[in-house]
C-alpha cells in the first residue's frame, strides 16, 4: 500500500486556538476512511491540514508527488439572484472538455442533469454535482466534507452507493467526514473519531448483519450505512498514552 | 453631433449603463449593494475635495470612491462587513459630504446636480472620461469574469483552483470606484447603486446563465438611459430619477412576467 497523504504529529490552529493536537494520520491508495466527532471537534480543519489549505504549527504532513485531490466543501451556497446551469457550473474556473463532463456527471449519477439550473436542482442533486465537479479533477483521492448534511438518511445511503460505485470504478481513496456520530459508511475500512486529537480508530459494524439496527435505519439503505460503536474507555487509555508520549 | 447637448446626453447615459451592467450583476450576486452605496455616497466627499482644490470632479470623487471602497471592503474582510456597519458609513458618508460641501463652497454650486445627477450638461470632455471610463471597466470585467464568477461562488473552491480571491475583491472595488465616477454626472450620488442594481435584478428572470444575465442587464440598462432621457425631455422631469424610475417599471415587469409563466 502507497500512502497518498501522510501527517505525522501535526498540530493545527485556527481562528487563534489550537483545534487539534498531535495528530499522526495516514490514508492509502484506494481506502476509504471516515472521519466523525461532535461539533468542533476539529473534524474541516484536518481535512483543510491535510489539503494544505492550513500549514501546522507543529509536526509535518506530506502529500504523494503529484497527489490529485478532489474535494467536495461541506456546503455552498449558491445565491438566488445568480442564474447558473450545472454545465456552465462545471466549466467555472475553467473550461472543461464535453466528454469529460459527461462522463463526470454520469459517474455521479445525474446524468440529465447538465441543462438544470443549480438552484432548482434537490439536496441529494446538489451533493451528485458537487460529486461531479470533484470527479473533473481525476482524483486519487475525494475528501468530502460532511457531503450529506441536510439529506435524510435514504438520500445518505444512495449518496454513500454512489461514492462507492465511484470508488471501485476509479479505484481512487475516500476521505470523508461524517456529521453523524453513529452513522457512517459501510464501506469505509476505517473510521476516525476526533475530539481536539484523535480519540479513537477502529472498523464500523455492518448495519445489514444487526436486525436491530436494520430496523433503526430502515431498509430503504440497502447496507450503505453501518454504526461506529464507540469504546470510551480506550478513548481514555489513548489519551493517557498520547500525554505519556510527549 | 456631438454639439447637441441631448446627444451627448443620451451617449453618456449609454455608456455608463454599459460598464454598470456587468458590475452591478456581481453587486447583485455578492449582496453588495449597501456597499455600493456606501462608495457612491463618499463621491460627495470627492466632489467638496474637488471643489475645494478647483480639480476636476471626476477625479475628486474617483480618489476617494477609492480610498472608501478599498477600506470598506478591507474592514468587511475582518469580520466588520455587517449590514448595520455599512448602513452607518453610506448615510454617514452622505451626511458628511453634504455638510462640507456646503460649508467650502459657495451657494452656487448645485447639490441637486450631484445627488441626481445633471446628465444634460455633460461635456464633450466629460463625455470623453465617461467612455474611457467604461470601456477600461467593461473590458476589465471581461478579462476577469471567470475568476471573479469562481470567487463569487465559493471563496475556498477559488482558492483551491489558485485564485487570489484578495485580487479579485480588489479588481470590484476598482471597477466600483471608476463606475461611481462616470456616473455621478448622469444619475448623481444617490442613484449610482440603483443604476447598478436595478437593470442586474430586472434581467434576472430572463437569464439562464450569468453572462445572458450581464448581457440583459447591459439592454435594459441603455434601454432605460435612453427611455429615460426621452421620457424626462418630454414630461420636463429630472432625468436621474427618470431613468431609475423606467428600470424599477422593467423590474417589476420582468418579474411578474416570470411569475404569470411560471402558472
Amino acid at each position: 500500500m502507497s500512502a497518498l497523504i501522510v501527517a505525522q504529529n501535526m498540530s493545527l490552529r485556527q481562528g487563534g486556538k489550537t483545534v487539534l493536537a498531535n495528530v499522526d494520520f495516514q490514508i492509502n491508495r484506494g481506502e476509504i476512511v471516515t472521519i466523525v466527532g461532535p461539533n468542533g471537534s476539529g473534524k474541516s480543519t484536518l481535512l483543510r491540514g491535510l489539503i494544505g489549505a492550513i500549514r501546522p504549527i507543529t509536526g509535518t504532513v506530506e502529500q504523494a508527488k503529484s497527489l490529485k485531490i478532489g474535494y467536495v466543501p461541506q456546503s455552498l451556497h449558491v445565491d438566488s439572484t445568480l442564474p447558473l446551469t450545472v454545465r456552465r457550473f462545471l466549466n467555472i474556473p475553467k473550461r472543461i472538455d464535453k466528454d469529460a463532463m459527461r462522463g463526470a456527471l454520469d459517474r455521479a449519477g445525474v446524468p440529465d442533469k447538465a441543462d438544470a439550473q443549480l438552484s432548482q436542482l434537490s439536496g441529494g442533486q446538489f451533493q451528485r454535482v458537487m460529486l461531479a465537479r470533484a470527479l473533473l479533477a481525476r482524483p486519487d483521492i475525494l475528501i468530502l466534507d460532511e457531503a450529506t448534511q441536510g439529506l435524510d438518511q435514504s438520500g445518505s445511503a444512495a449518496f454513500y452507493r454512489q461514492i462507492e460505485e465511484v470508488r471501485q470504478e476509479l479505484g481512487c481513496a475516500v476521505l470523508m467526514v461524517s456529521h453523524d456520530l453513529h452513522v457512517v459508511m459501510a464501506a469505509s475500512d476505517r473510521v476516525l473519531c476526533l475530539n481536539g486529537h484523535v480519540c479513537c480508530e477502529g472498523t464500523p459494524d455492518i448495519v445489514a448483519s444487526a436486525p436491530e439496527y436494520r430496523a433503526l435505519f430502515g431498509t430503504g439503505t440497502q447496507g450503505a450505512l453501518a454504526l461506529y460503536r464507540h469504546d470510551h474507555d480506550h478513548n481514555h487509555h489513548h489519551d493517557h498514552t498520547h500525554d505519556h508520549s510527549h | 453631433m456631438l454639439d447637441d447637448f441631448i446627444v451627448r446626453a443620451a451617449l453618456a447615459g449609454v455608456g455608463v449603463s454599459l460598464a454598470a451592467a456587468p458590475l452591478g450583476c456581481f453587486v447583485v450576486w455578492r449582496r453588495m449593494a449597501y456597499f455600493g452605496d456606501a462608495t457612491a455616497h463618499a463621491a460627495l466627499l470627492g466632489v467638496a475635495l474637488a471643489l475645494a482644490l478647483d480639480g476636476p470632479v471626476i477625479v475628486g470623487v474617483l480618489a476617494v470612491a477609492l480610498v472608501v471602497g478599498v477600506s470598506v471592503s478591507m474592514l468587511s474582510d475582518r469580520g466588520l462587513g455587517a449590514d448595520t456597519i455599512l448602513g452607518v458609513l453610506a448615510h454617514g458618508l452622505l451626511a458628511v459630504g453634504l455638510l462640507v460641501i456646503s460649508l467650502t463652497s459657495d451657494t452656487r454650486v448645485d447639490i441637486m446636480g450631484f445627488l441626481v445627477g445633471d446628465i444634460l450638461s455633460v461635456s464633450k470632455a466629460e463625455l470623453g472620461l465617461v467612455w474611457l471610463g467604461a470601456i477600461s471597466v467593461t473590458a476589465l470585467m471581461i478579462w476577469r469574469w471567470n475568476a471573479l464568477l469562481s470567487v463569487t461562488l465559493n471563496p475556498d473552491l477559488a482558492r483551491a483552483s489558485g485564485i487570489n480571491t484578495r485580487a479579485e475583491q480588489l479588481v470590484l472595488t476598482l471597477s466600483l470606484a471608476v463606475v461611481v465616477a462616470v456616473a455621478i454626472k448622469v444619475v448623481g450620488a444617490l442613484l449610482i447603486s440603483a443604476l447598478l442594481i436595478i437593470p442586474a435584478a430586472a434581467a434576472r428572470p430572463l437569464s439562464r446563465t450569468p453572462e445572458a444575465m450581464a448581457m440583459i442587464a447591459a439592454v435594459i440598462g441603455v434601454g432605460c438611459a435612453l427611455g429615460g432621457l426621452g421620457a424626462a425631455f418630454h414630461w420636463d422631469t429630472q432625468t436621474g430619477p427618470t431613468i431609475i424610475a423606467l428600470a424599477a417599471l422593467a423590474f417589476v415587469i420582468t418579474h411578474l412576467a416570470r411569475a404569470a409563466l411560471r402558472r
